[in-house]
Parts: C-alpha cells; structure tokens; sequence
C-alpha cells in the first residue's frame, strides 16, 4: 500500500502543514514517510510543491516520479495544474478555488476551473469561503485536506487525531478551529 | 535510541550532536542552513553548551572551526557549495594541516539551481584538497555519517568533507538515533609542528598527506556507506551508483533486486579495486551520480585497456546539467517510462518576487526615479532577496555575480569612468564580503554610491542573525566614509521625496557615499508580531 501527494501552492499557503498532518497520521500506522520540501527562494512568493511519499514497505526515491502521483492537492488552482505531469491516470486532482493572484498575467479563473474539470477524478472547492463560513479563516489549508480525505485512504478519524497531535501546542481554540475547517472540508 | 522525523539537514545536525561535537560554525546559504538552525533550537545543543551562533562569512566559519579542532574538540563548518569557493584558502590548507579534534566540512550543494547561482559540485574540492568524501544516500545515513566522519576525521587527523544536496538536505523521514556520546576533553595537538605550515613543513605534511591515500581508499574499500552487490546476472551492464543517486536506482525497480552488478558509493576516494571488478566482469557501465560527471570522468581515466563504453552524463544517457530525478534515471536504464498530462497553456510561470511591504520594493524604485535621468546599466546588485529587484515592476539592478561583488563591480565600473556608479547590497551580505570592498573605494576616494538595504537580517535563508547588525554605520565611519556620507532614511512611500533628495545628493558627491534604507524585514516582522498562519 502506497500514497503518493504532491502537495502544490504558493510559498506560506501552508502546504507543509497539510504534510506534516498527512504525515503523523501516516506514522501513526506504523508506515514509512518521506516528504521533500522546498526552502530558499522560491518561497518568496513563487510557487512551492512537496512530494509526500507514504507506504507501508521502504521508499527509496525522495522525489515521486512523473505519471505515479495517487493525488494532487492544491491550496490554489493554478498550481494544482502546474503538476499534472506527476499524476497517474486514475489519480485524484484536489483544488482549491480561490486563486492567489500574485503576478501580473495570472490567467482567467474559469479557464483554469475548466481544465481542472477535464479530470474525471476531480474535487473543486472554494476553500477560502466554507473557511470563513466556519470561522476558521486561517485554516483553508485544512478545509482543503479535508476535502481530500476520503481519496486519501485515511479516515476522518485519523486525520482528526494527527490534527489535534500537529496542534497540540498551540491551545484549544487553534485546535477546534482546525477540527471544525477539516469537518467542513469532508462535509463540501 | 528514538525514531526522528528529520529533514537530511536536521538528522546530520542531530548526529553531530550525538557524537558529541563542540560547534558548529558556519554562514547561512541554501540548502545548508537548516543544519546550524537545527542545532540553535536544539534543548540538548542548550545542555551541553555547544557553540552554534552563525559566522561573518565560510572563510570566518572554517577557520573558527579549524581553531575548535586545533583543541581537540569535535567541530563541523557548514555552507551551501559557493561558500566553499569563499572558504576554500582555509579548506586546501587544513587538507596539510589536518585536524586534531574531529572536523567535518559539511557542503550543500544545489544541482538545478534552484537557489543559487551556479551548480557546482563540491566532490571536487575533496578530490582537490585530497581528502575521505562522504555523500550520503538518505536521512539515516546523513546522521550515522557524522559520527563516522568524525571518527575517520580523529583516525588520520584530516578534515572530512561531507557532502549533500538539495533532495537529501531538504527532505524528510524517520530516522534511528544512538546513544550520545560525551565532548572530547581539550587536549592541544601533540605536533608542535602540525598547525605550522611554512614552507619546510608543509612539503612534509604534503608528502604524508599523499602518503594517507592509500589508507583512504582502504576506508572506502571497507566502508559501511559503499557496497558491491554483484549478484545481478545481466551483465551486459554495470552500475555505479552514488549517493542519492542510488535511490533513484533502487525507485527504477521498485525495490526489487537489480538485474545487473551494482556497485554503491557514497565514501571517496573511489574504491578503486571494486570498480576495475566491475568494469572487467561487464560489457558496459553506466554511472548515476548527482551533480558533475566527476566519477563517470574518472572511469574513463581508469578505463583498464578500455575499450567498453562507459554512460552517464558524458555521453547524454543522463542529461549533462541539472539534478537527476527517478524519471532520467529510468530512462537511461532504458526501462519504461511514466508520464503524467502536459501542463496546460494557461498555467503562468510565478517566479518568487519580492514580499507586499518589503522595504526593498520601496528602496527600489525610489532609486531607479532618481537614476532615470541616466538611463538603466548602472546599478550592481548582490546575492540577496533584492536579487528579485532585477524582476519586474522595479527593473532596478544590472548584476549578481557573488557574495560582495556589488561593491567592488561598482568601483571598477567606476575607474573605468562609469558615472553613476552605484552597489546595493544587503546588510548580512555587507558583513559578509562588504567590507574588504568599502576599504578598496575608500583608498581611492573612488566615485561610488553604496546602498546597504538595511532589513535588519538575512532574509532570502529565512532570517537568520548576522555579525554587523546594528554597527553599519560606525562600521562605515570606521573604515573612512564620511560621516556626513553616511545616510540613513525609512524605506516608506511616505517618505519618497526624502529618499530621492538622499540619492541625488549622494549621486551628485564625488567620493564614497553609503545610504542605508533601514526597514525591518515583512517577515521577520510578522513572525515577531505571531501573525503567521497557525502551523
């Protein structure tokens, strides 16, 4: 049993704290992790991925190969297209809609949401918003993994344990928010 | 013993912790700086009193460390692959005078460049200077490798290169701590002689040194990091396979045993035996390594009656340039490749760009209103986050070329008649390499503007410390700028009519001028103010 993600947005989206949670729950099963990360330049506002590995036997490759990614998961649509070439063909392509406009020639949303829509396993959701609506405005990210999880082979239950694990030090209130963005992910 | 989550950095930081190192020392530099920031955070670095604060610059760093060894203390030195060029005198030169405490030089190198200027590879400098090598596969072997770089390091009294990258230095997974072992006990080195290279000693320390290199090929023929495994049956083809490159190998069959003879490096010298065993025992070789073809050009040199085709880089089985990935690895081993969809035309580039409300942006184009009358070309940058000034909106700099090099392009733009001519430099990059180059245009009276963006850290690694923080301007004074040269002014919208007045009345002065904008950093400032995202 494997899990490949490539987690996908821009730099202080917070797409490492979907990994580090993906990963304890991972960790908790006992399976075997690696999760290549990007620092430096880019997270000046330029795009930002992290390859996730997951298996219950040993992982060799930090980098997940093109065409083998089981999900794509993405803060933001546009970079959730920039890495369909790591996608297998009956891979899940997960998105937020809010876009993160940044640079000048960001392209026409509509036209993004509808290449996004060219995939059969697909999941849109305006994460920014359902955020919001449960009063957990910084925690998009986790709206978004939510929205994930039944595609990822976890259960809510696990994802919400590595939650509270991941958030154990910063009090109830950051946890509950937390909690309450990734029920409405599933829920969405 | 405790299973870690740690990046390559972390898990070679926790290991030198573990095998009881005295201090680290370095300058931040991507993807190295994750190793001395592991080390600050560490309680047990706190408990143990280990030394761990970031140097002026590599060349400082190294030989603070190369001091730490001097008594008997266990010390590594820390830098991305450029910063070896700068420490690189005090590198060849402790080759001679080797180590008394363990030393470890540890490189991160960055193929692809995907925060650098160049690709180098720093198994080079090792061949170079002469001295054990060790490249590490993954996370585990990262942490076990500083224990036995130190050892080996103590065993012949030669400083060890260890040497990452980018995948290795920033990726994570599990990793099986040992048992601590206490500091060494200061013990001066026995040889009055063996720090002392003039000219008659250091022909001696040459001759042992090139003495030592068949006990260093012994280590690496004995090495638990290198491994022949010639069960394969296919020998139509031999594979050597070097750090990280190996993964990509093991990724390219999925785990499963490898048809053919293999042979994995990742201590140097080359074990030399093994691979004349391969080479006679197969009809051809393919070498997988990350970064330069170093081995692949050495095979060649080897090449034992050579007549067999050796592949890797040289002959495009593998591209030339660029870092490996498990795609181009499978390719060249001629298996079946997998691809996912093209990007779609309508995805943009989104190059990384200066923060909303960094103080540079507004520096930036302050500058480029009050040079307008000049047209663009006289302006050389730094290595920096205001590297990002060359992207548009702000079009505002014409150079980067290395730690430094602002200031002193600018003075020989200058001798050369160039009027503006003008550096920006940041802070951290000015303590860096910023000073030795200010002396240079003072001894001249050179007619320079030097801009020193003052954000009050190292912001492009992240933020870390720096040595000249709050000492710029008397720094300045110090080395013979004018006082009344030296300006100071808030890099803010609101203060736009003073910033350009500043610029032009230092632009119309001949001499030495420095301007310091000084903002605080958006980031630095957020982090201080909790404002981040919860994560």
């Amino acid at each position: 049993m494997k899990k490949d993600i490539i987690l996908g947005g821009v730099g202080g989206q917070g797409i490492l704290t979907i990994a580090t949670i993906i990963g304890a729950a991972a960790l908790k099963r006992g399976w075997n992790l690696k999760q290549a990360e990007v620092h430096g330049m880019s997270q000046r506002g330029g795009d930002v991925q992290s390859h996730l590995r997951l298996s219950d036997s040993p992982i060799w490759s930090d980098l997940i190969p093109f065409g083998q990614a089981d999900m794509i998961l993405a803060v933001e649509p546009m970079e959730a297209l920039r890495y369909l070439p790591y996608l297998s063909s009956d891979g899940w392509l997960i998105a937020n809609k809010t876009p993160f406009k940044n640079i000048p020639t960001y392209p026409d949303e509509e036209k993004i949401y509808a290449e996004i829509k060219k995939h059969a396993n697909h999941v849109l959701i305006d994460a920014d918003a359902i955020a919001k609506e449960v009063k957990a405005n910084r925690a998009m990210n986790i709206v978004v993994l939510g929205a994930a999880v039944k595609h990822l082979g976890f259960t809510a239950q696990e994802i919400e344990e590595a939650i509270k694990t991941i958030f154990a030090s910063k009090g109830e209130l950051i946890i509950e928010a937390n909690l309450r963005a990734l029920k409405a992910g599933i829920e969405a | 013993m405790e299973n870690m989550m740690l990046l390559g950095d972390e898990a070679l930081a926790q290991g030198a912790l573990d095998a009881g190192i005295s201090g680290f020392y370095g300058y931040p530099g991507t993807p190295s700086t994750e190793i001395i920031e592991y080390a600050q955070r560490s309680k047990q670095a706190e408990a143990n009193n280990v030394h761990r604060t970031w140097s002026s610059n590599e060349k400082t760093a190294l030989e603070t460390a190369i001091g730490m060894s001097y008594t008997g203390k266990r010390a590594l030195v820390t830098m991305k692959h450029v910063g070896l060029n700068v420490a690189a005198d005090p590198f060849m030169n402790s080759a001679f005078t080797g180590a008394n405490g363990g030393l470890l030089v540890v490189v991160a190198d960055d193929p692809s460049m995907h925060s650098s200027q160049n690709e180098q590879d720093s198994r080079f400098y090792g061949r170079f200077a002469m001295i054990p090598v060790l490249e590490p596969s993954n996370q585990q072997e990262c942490y076990d490798m500083a224990f036995h770089g130190f050892e080996l390091s103590e065993k012949y009294k030669v400083p060890v290169l260890i040497r990452l990258t980018t995948r290795l230095s920033h990726s994570r997974a599990g990793v099986k701590t040992r048992q601590a072992l206490p500091q060494n006990q200061m013990k001066k080195p026995d040889d009055l002689f063996q720090f002392m290279l003039l000219p008659a000693v250091a022909r001696k320390k040459y001759k042992h040194l090139i003495e030592l290199q068949k006990d260093f090929e012994q280590e690496s023929k004995s090495s638990p990091f290198n491994s022949c495994d010639f069960s394969g049956s296919d020998k139509s083809l031999g594979i050597v396979a070097t750090g990280l490159a190996y993964n990509y190998l093991r990724e390219a069959y999925q785990g499963k045993p490898i048809p053919h003879p293999v042979v994995k490096i990742c201590q140097y010298p080359l074990p030399v035996k093994e691979l004349r065993e391969l080479y006679d025992s197969c009809n051809s070789l393919l070498v997988l390594e990350e970064g330069m073809p170093l081995v692949e050009d050495m095979l060649k040199g080897l090449a034992w009656k050579g007549s067999k085709p050796i592949k890797g880089r040289l002959d495009g089985s593998i591209p030339r340039d660029g870092e490996l990935n498990p795609n181009k690895v499978a390719q060249a081993l001629g298996l079946p490749d997998t691809m996912g969809q093209p990007i779609p035309e309508v995805v943009s580039p989104r190059p990384p760009a200066l923060c909303v409300g960094c103080p540079h942006a507004d520096s930036f184009l302050a500058l480029s209103e009050a040079l307008k009358e000049y047209g663009r070309g006289h302006v050389f940058s730094d290595i920096g986050c205001y590297t990002l000034g060359f992207m548009p909106p702000y079009n505002a700099i014409n150079s980067c070329v290395d730690m430094g090099a602002s200031i002193t392009m600018a003075k020989g733009a200058s001798d050369a008649g160039l009027y503006p001519a003008v550096a920006v430099i940041g802070d951290s990059t000015f303590s860096h390499s910023g000073m030795t180059g200010l002396l240079d245009c003072i001894y001249e009276n050179a007619n320079v503007v030097i801009v020193i963006l003052d954000n009050s850290t190292t912001g492009m690694t992240g933020g870390q410390d720096y040595t000249a923080f709050g000492k710029l301007e008397d720094i300045c004074a110090g080395l013979g700028v004018a006082r009344e040269h030296i300006r100071v002014f808030k890099p803010l919208k609101a203060n736009w009519g003073e910033m350009i007045a500043v610029y032009k009345e230092e632009l119309a002065y001949e001499g030495v001028s420095v301007i310091i904008p000084r903002r605080e950093c958006i980031q630095t400032l957020k982090k201080k103010n909790k404002m981040e995202i919860p994560s």
